[in-house]
């Protein structure tokens, strides 16, 4: 990785902001390798290889890594994840102002700083990672984001993974909780269209439930169709607009 | 669009045991529940292949049912979906297998 700009192999991109953009790499390249192509022999017999191995292990790693170094500074991860557009900058903005413990954020979308400058705003350390083509973040995106955040010890770190409700929940980035923030206006059904999101969650936000007035959002329906997939999940229904319930939500991250 | 991560993956812990020697095709463990879906992954296969030692090998997945026990009525099953439901109307049921996602062998020259 690129020390001073973040970049690295993967494509991603990781900012902290306030540094200066851009800077000259006189000492490094930043082309990915490429292997020379040996065609096949037709006439060449193969054999057979026995290997067994994850193919998430390399990612399963990193992830164990991260979560040993977070916990050997006692800090709690929470992977926050959803579709675009659910509220989970905002729920953070709040968070941040709630929290008793100081809060950092690692902030990933595909592009702009826009979201690590809100969570800045708010009052909370950041890291932007921008991934590109990518649509989620990994263990060694975290890890790098953590070089370059370098959390206190004993804070509340959030990982804003990239807005989709399917990628995300294939990788671990060494967290301590899943947290899923989904909208009333994306619809009750989306439990059972998104099973592996929500079967991997430990919480499930409802956001936005000020519009519940408005839309066709069966908060009881949604819990059922989620406790399916995922009976020990916990669902906790807030507005991060108007603030409601918002303090259930503080108190579970005070337990954490 | 995870199956290009995954496929890299797959390519990246193939060629860390074969190097550069020539592999002919990379078979698979995929379960139901793994969240992965085999065309786009053999799709994405090619893609990550490309100038690598793996170029032109070919990609074999055997998908694999998920496995569930009932802890109300004892019974093992097999499941296709995430719905952790057995067939006597329970929901107390625990997931055995199905999230697998394994190379398990290559064909070498």
């Amino acid at each position: 990785m690129c020390s001073s700009c973040g970049c690295g192999h993967d494509g991603a991109r990781v900012t902290t902001l306030g540094e200066p953009e851009g800077h000259p790499h006189d000492d490094h390249t930043h082309e990915g390798h490429t292997h020379e192509h040996v065609p096949a022999d037709p006439g060449t017999r193969t054999h057979t290889l026995e290997l067994e191995v994850a193919v998430l292990a390399k990612n399963d790693e990193l992830a164990a890594a991260n979560r040993d170094r977070l916990a050997g500074l006692e800090i709690v991860a929470v992977n926050l994840m959803s579709s675009p557009g659910s509220g989970k900058t905002t729920l953070l903005e709040r968070t941040i102002t709630d929290s008793t413990r100081p809060v950092t954020v690692i902030e990933g979308d595909q592009e702009t700083l826009f979201d690590a400058e809100r969570i800045r705003r708010a009052g909370a350390r950041a890291v932007q990672v921008n991934t590109g083509a990518g649509c989620h973040l990994d263990a060694t995106m975290v890890a790098r984001a953590l070089d370059s955040l370098d959390p206190e010890p004993g804070s509340l770190l959030f990982v804003e993974n990239v807005g989709n409700l399917v990628c995300p929940a294939l990788f671990d980035l060494g967290e301590s909780r899943k947290v899923v923030v989904i909208s009333v206006t994306e619809g009750d059904d989306k439990a059972l269209k998104y099973p592996h999101m929500f079967a991997a969650a430990d919480l499930v936000v409802v956001n936005k439930t000020d519009l519940l007035p408005y839309v066709d959002f069966d908060v009881d329906r949604f819990s059922a169709d989620a406790a399916t997939l995922n009976p020990a999940v916990r669902i906790v229904p807030v507005s991060a607009k108007t603030g409601a319930a918002l303090d259930v939500w503080q108190q579970w991250l005070d337990a954490l | 669009m995870h199956e290009l991560a995954i496929a890299e993956s797959v390519v990246a812990s193939v060629l860390e045991r074969t190097a550069d020697r020539h592999v002919a095709v990379v078979r698979l463990r995929v379960g139901r529940l793994a969240g992965v879906v085999p065309d786009a992954l053999t799709f994405c296969f090619e893609l990550a292949t490309a100038g690598t030692a793996l170029a032109g090998a070919s990609l074999e997945i055997v998908e694999e049912h998920a496995r569930a026990h009932c802890r109300s009525c004892a019974a093992d099953f097999v499941l296709d979906d995430p719905i952790l439901l057995c067939g006597c109307g329970s929901a107390d049921v625990q997931l055995l297998s199905g999230r697998e996602l394994s190379v398990t062998s290559v064909e070498v020259a």
